[in-house]
C-alpha cells in the first residue's frame, strides 16, 4: 500500500511538471500580452514594464526562473493584472471562498444525489422512481448559468429573502444560492449513476441470497448493496470534488463571491501569465491528489482490489 | 444566551444608541446650499464591473480605479459639475508668458489622513515616482503626454527622475516646467496619476501600502476595507481640509461581473448605481424614469479601413471608402440597435468635448436616402458593386454581443445599398488587438476614449506616428495641423480642418458617439451629469430623505 502511494506520488511530479511546461508554451503562443490594451503603450514604457516583470528574458529562462521560485520559495510571482497583489495573495484570498461553497455543494450533491438515486432504484418503476429520474433530468438540463439568474430573480428580487451576491466572509445567507446553483447538476449526475449502479447490484446473486436468508430490506440495502453501489459513484466523485472546490466561473461571476473560479477565464483573457500558471498548478495538484484518494478509497470499499 | 450576556448585549446596544444619537446631532439634516432634507443614512454604494488593477494613484490604469483614486486622494485641481477646473489642493496657479512654467499655490490646511500636512514635496515625489522606469507604471505615457521637461529622457532611463520638470519652491509652492506649451495643462492635473502619494508610508510598507490599515491618503475619504473581487469601502476622512462640507459618510464599490445580475440586484435595492446592459435603456427609462440616466461619454465608435498595402485593393480607392461611409444609416444604429442616448457620428471628435464644435459638414445634413444615392454613384464610378466588380469585405470586431449587432446592421446596409458582400469575424480581445495593430484585417471596429477633455485627445490618434492609427492613414498636412494646434491660442479652426481631412480621405468611418447609461437611485443627488468625463466626487454627493 505504502509502496503504491509512493509510486503514485513519484509519477505525479513529472505529470505536474509537464503540465507547467505545456501551459507555459500555450500561454506564450497566444497573441497579445499582459500589458497590451486598446491604447498601445509607447515602446519605451512597455520596455520598462517588461523589464520589471522579467518578460524581456528568453522564454526558457522565464520558465526556469518560474519553476525555481515555485519549487524553492513557494512563490508564484506577482500578478500582472493586479499590480498590488501577488498570485499567492490571489489564491489565499479566493481559494477559501471556493473551498467553502464547493465543499457544501459537494455534500449537498452527494447526500441528495445518492438518496434520490437509491430511492429510485429500490422503488424501481414506481412513481418515486419516475419523480427522481424527472428531477435529475430537470436538474441536468438546467445549467448553472440559467439557474443562477433565476435563483436571484426569485429569492432576491421577488421574495427578498436572500442577498443576490457577495460573500461577507462566508455568512450562511451568502452561501445558500451559490451552493444550490453549483450542486444541482452534480447532484443529478450522482443520482443517475447511483440509480443505475444500484439497480445492477440489486439484481446480483449475493442480494438474492441475502433476501433468501430473510434479511430485512433495510439491512440488505445498507450492509450489502450500498458499498458496491458506490464504486462507480466514487470514480465520478474524485474529479467532481476538485471541480467544485476550485469553484466555477459561473458561480463567481453571477454571485460575486470573490472566489478563484473566475480567474480560470479572466486571467486567460487578460494574459495574466502568473495567475494562469498559479491556478493551473493548483488545479493540477488537487486533481492528482484526489484521484489518488479515490483509488485508495476503492481498496477500502472493495476488498477485491489490492495495491 | 445566558442572562449575563443578555445584559451585556443590552448595555452595549444602549451605548451604541447614545453614540449614534451623538453622531446624529453633528450630522447635517439639511443640505447647506439647497435646503433639501437629508436622509439619516448617508452612504453611497455602486457596482463596478471588475476588480481594480490598482488603487495606487501612480499605477491606476482604469476608469473605475480612477473613480476610487479620486475619492481617496486629491490632486492640484478638481473638476466641477461641468468638468471645468476648480481648486483642489492648489488654490490657484500662475502661467508664465511663454506657457512653459506653471506655479501652483498649495493651500496650507491640506492634510494627510495621518494628520501630516500635504506639501509641494509630496507632489514632486509622486510625479517622479510615476515617471520612474523602476515604478513601471503604465501611466508613464500620461506623464509623457503632460510634456513635463525631460520626461522622455527620464522614461528612457537617460536622466534620473530628479531631473523631471517639477520642483518644490517651498512647502506650498510647486513649480512645473514644460517642454512645450499646453493650453489644457491645468485640466491634466485633475487626473489620478498626478495625485500626491505619501512617501514615508510607501517607503515603510512597499507595495503593501495600498492595503487597508496601511494606506494614508489626502482626499475626502480613507480606505476602510477592501476584499479584492468583492468590494471596497471608503469612509469619510476627518482630516480632510473641507471635511465639514462632506455629506456622504461611506462609499462602497461592489465588484459584480455580470451586468444583468447587477441590474437585478440594483432593482432589489441592494445598491445605488449600476450600468444599464446594452439594449435595455428604452425599457428601463420607461419603467423607471427617475432612475435611468443617459449622459454623454467622451468616446467615439468607428470602423478602421485598412488603407495600407496589406489592405484590399478596393479600399485604396477613396470613392469606395466614401461610399462605405455614406451607406451607414447611423440613426438606425443609435436608435434601434443601441437605444441608449448615443448620437450618430459623422466626424471623429465626440460632440460633448469641451471647447469643441462638431464641424457642420454637408453629409450630416443630408437625408439617408440622399446619402445612399450618392454612395451608389461613387461605387459605380469606382467600378464596384451591383453593376461592377463584386466586392466582398470582412468586418473584424472583438467578441461582444453589441459589436456583433452593430456589425450585422452595417453589413446589411452595405449589402442593400452597395451590393457589397461582408463576412463578419470576431476574435477574443488580445488576439483582436494584435491582428488589428499588425493590419491583418480589411475593416476593423475601434473605439477611442479621450484621455482628457480636449479635441486633440481624439484627433491625435490619426497622426502618422500615433500607435493607435491602425488604418495606415498618413497625411503630412494632417500632422502639421495637429502640431500647430498644440501650441495655438485658438485651435478650433485647426481641429475643424483636421476633421475635414478625415471626411475627405475616409481612413476611418465614424459611427457613433458614446453615451453612458446607468441607473441611479433617485435619492442620490449631486452627481455631475454635465461632466462629460463622468468624473464624480463622492464629497459632492448626498442622499435626500425619501417622502
Amino acid at each position: 500500500m505504502l509502496n503504491y502511494v509512493l509510486r503514485r506520488v513519484a509519477i505525479a511530479i513529472p505529470t505536474i511538471l509537464l503540465l507547467v511546461v505545456i501551459s507555459f508554451v500555450l500561454m506564450y503562443a497566444a497573441p497579445g500580452g499582459p500589458f497590451n490594451s486598446e491604447r498601445p503603450l509607447p515602446a519605451q514604457v512597455m520596455a520598462n514594464i517588461e523589464a520589471r516583470y522579467g518578460l524581456d528574458q528568453p522564454y526558457w529562462k522565464q520558465m526556469a526562473t518560474y519553476i525555481w521560485n515555485v519549487v524553492v520559495h513557494f512563490d508564484f510571482g506577482p500578478s500582472f493584472q493586479y499590480r498590488d497583489r501577488t498570485v499567492n495573495d490571489v489564491i489565499a484570498q479566493g481559494f477559501p471562498v471556493t473551498l467553502t461553497y464547493g465543499f457544501w455543494s459537494f455534500i449537498v450533491a452527494l447526500v441528495v444525489g445518492v438518496a434520490l438515486g437509491a430511492a429510485a432504484a429500490i422503488r424501481h418503476n414506481s412513481w418515486l422512481d419516475y419523480l427522481a429520474v424527472g428531477i435529475s433530468i430537470g436538474a441536468q438540463v438546467l445549467p448553472n448559468f440559467v439557474m443562477a439568474p433565476i435563483l436571484v430573480l426569485i429569492f432576491t428580487l421577488w421574495l427578498g429573502w436572500l442577498p443576490g451576491g457577495g460573500w461577507q466572509g462566508g455568512q450562511i445567507e451568502y452561501i445558500i444560492l451559490p451552493v444550490i446553483a453549483l450542486s444541482t447538476s452534480y447532484m443529478a449526475s450522482i443520482a443517475r449513476i447511483t440509480r443505475s449502479s444500484m439497480l445492477e447490484v440489486l439484481n446480483a446473486g449475493f442480494i438474492r441470497t441475502a433476501r433468501a436468508k430473510g434479511l430485512p430490506t433495510r439491512r440488505i440495502i445498507w450492509t450489502h448493496a450500498m458499498k458496491p453501489t458506490m464504486l462507480p459513484v466514487l470514480s465520478y466523485l474524485g474529479p467532481a470534488f476538485v471541480g467544485m472546490i476550485t469553484g466555477s466561473v459561473i458561480i463567481d461571476v453571477f454571485f460575486s463571491t470573490g472566489g478563484i473560479g473566475q480567474f480560470f477565464v479572466n486571467s486567460a483573457f487578460n494574459r495574466d501569465y502568473s495567475v494562469i500558471m498559479g491556478i493551473t498548478i493548483l488545479v493540477g495538484v488537487l486533481t492528482v491528489t484526489f484521484n489518488l484518494v479515490v483509488d485508495l478509497l476503492y481498496a477500502w470499499i472493495d476488498p477485491k482490489i489490492r495495491y | 444566551m445566558t442572562l449575563k450576556t443578555h445584559l451585556l448585549a443590552g448595555t452595549a446596544a444602549l451605548f451604541a444608541l447614545s453614540g449614534a444619537a451623538q453622531a446624529e446631532s453633528h450630522a447635517m439634516t439639511e443640505h447647506p446650499e439647497t435646503g433639501e432634507k437629508l436622509a439619516a443614512d448617508q452612504s453611497f454604494s455602486y457596482r463596478v464591473l471588475d476588480e481594480f488593477p490598482s488603487i495606487d494613484p501612480n499605477l491606476i490604469e482604469d476608469v473605475e480605479g480612477s473613480h476610487i483614486g479620486r475619492q481617496l486622494f486629491e490632486g492640484l485641481m478638481n473638476q466641477d459639475e461641468k468638468g471645468d477646473v476648480m481648486p483642489g489642493v492648489a488654490t490657484g496657479f500662475e502661467v508664465s508668458e511663454d506657457g512653459l512654467t506653471y506655479t501652483f499655490t498649495l493651500r496650507d490646511d491640506a492634510k494627510w489622513s495621518n494628520g501630516e500636512p500635504v506639501t509641494a514635496n509630496d507632489f514632486v515625489y509622486s510625479w517622479r515616482r510615476a515617471a520612474d522606469p523602476a515604478t513601471a507604471s503604465e501611466y508613464q505615457w500620461y506623464m509623457g503626454l503632460m510634456k513635463l521637461a525631460n520626461i522622455e529622457e527620464v522614461i528612457a532611463g537617460d536622466k534620473s527622475p530628479e531631473e523631471l520638470g517639477v520642483e518644490a519652491v517651498d512647502d506650498h509652492t510647486l513649480k512645473v516646467t514644460l517642454s512645450q506649451a499646453l493650453p489644457y495643462f491645468p485640466q491634466m492635473v485633475t487626473h489620478t496619476t498626478t495625485f500626491p502619494v505619501p512617501q514615508a508610508v510607501i517607503e515603510e510598507h512597499g507595495d503593501a501600502w495600498t492595503q487597508p490599515g496601511n494606506m494614508v491618503s489626502n482626499g475626502a475619504y480613507v480606505l476602510e476595507d477592501r476584499v479584492p473581487q468583492e468590494y471596497i469601502t471608503l469612509t469619510k476622512n476627518p482630516e480632510y481640509w473641507d471635511a465639514e462640507n462632506v455629506i456622504i459618510e461611506e462609499v462602497t464599490a461592489l465588484v459584480i461581473n455580470d451586468e444583468n445580475q447587477a441590474l437585478t440586484r440594483y432593482l432589489a435595492g441592494e445598491f445605488d448605481q449600476t450600468d444599464v446592459p446594452a439594449g435595455q435603456f428604452p425599457r428601463l427609462s420607461e419603467e423607471y424614469p427617475d432612475q435611468a440616466v443617459s449622459v454623454p461619454d467622451l468616446c467615439s465608435y468607428y470602423y478602421n479601413l485598412n488603407v495600407s498595402d496589406s489592405g484590399p485593393e478596393a479600399l485604396q480607392d477613396v470613392k469606395v471608402r466614401e461610399a462605405l461611409y455614406l451607406a451607414i444609416d447611423r440613426d438606425v444604429i443609435t436608435d434601434n440597435v443601441l437605444g441608449g442616448g448615443q448620437k450618430p457620428a459623422y466626424t471623429l471628435t465626440h460632440w460633448a468635448t469641451a471647447g469643441f464644435e462638431v464641424p457642420a459638414i454637408e453629409v450630416a445634413q443630408m437625408s439617408q436616402q440622399e446619402r445612399n444615392e450618392r454612395a451608389k454613384e461613387l461605387m459605380s464610378e469606382a467600378g464596384y458593386g451591383t453593376d461592377g466588380e463584386p466586392l466582398s469585405l470582412e468586418i473584424l470586431y472583438n467578441t461582444s454581443e453589441s459589436h456583433k449587432q452593430v456589425a450585422t446592421a452595417i453589413s446589411q446596409m452595405w449589402k442593400q445599398t452597395l451590393g457589397v458582400d461582408t463576412t463578419m469575424a470576431n476574435m477574443e480581445w488580445q488576439t483582436f488587438l494584435t491582428e488589428r495593430h499588425e493590419k491583418n484585417y480589411e475593416v476593423a471596429r475601434a473605439g477611442w476614449c479621450a484621455d482628457y477633455n480636449e479635441a486633440s485627445s481624439f484627433l491625435d490618434i490619426m497622426q502618422t506616428e500615433s500607435s493607435y492609427n491602425d488604418s495606415g492613414f498618413s497625411s503630412e498636412e494632417y500632422d502639421q495641423l495637429m502640431a500647430d494646434a498644440a501650441t495655438s491660442e485658438d485651435p478650433l479652426p485647426l481641429y475643424t480642418e483636421a476633421e475635414t481631412i478625415i471626411t475627405q480621405e475616409f481612413p476611418i468611418l465614424p459611427i457613433y458617439h458614446y453615451a453612458e447609461v446607468f441607473m441611479m437611485d433617485e435619492t442620490i443627488k449631486g452627481y455631475p451629469y454635465e461632466n462629460a468625463q463622468n468624473n464624480w466626487y463622492a464629497k459632492e454627493l448626498y442622499r435626500v430623505a425619501g417622502e
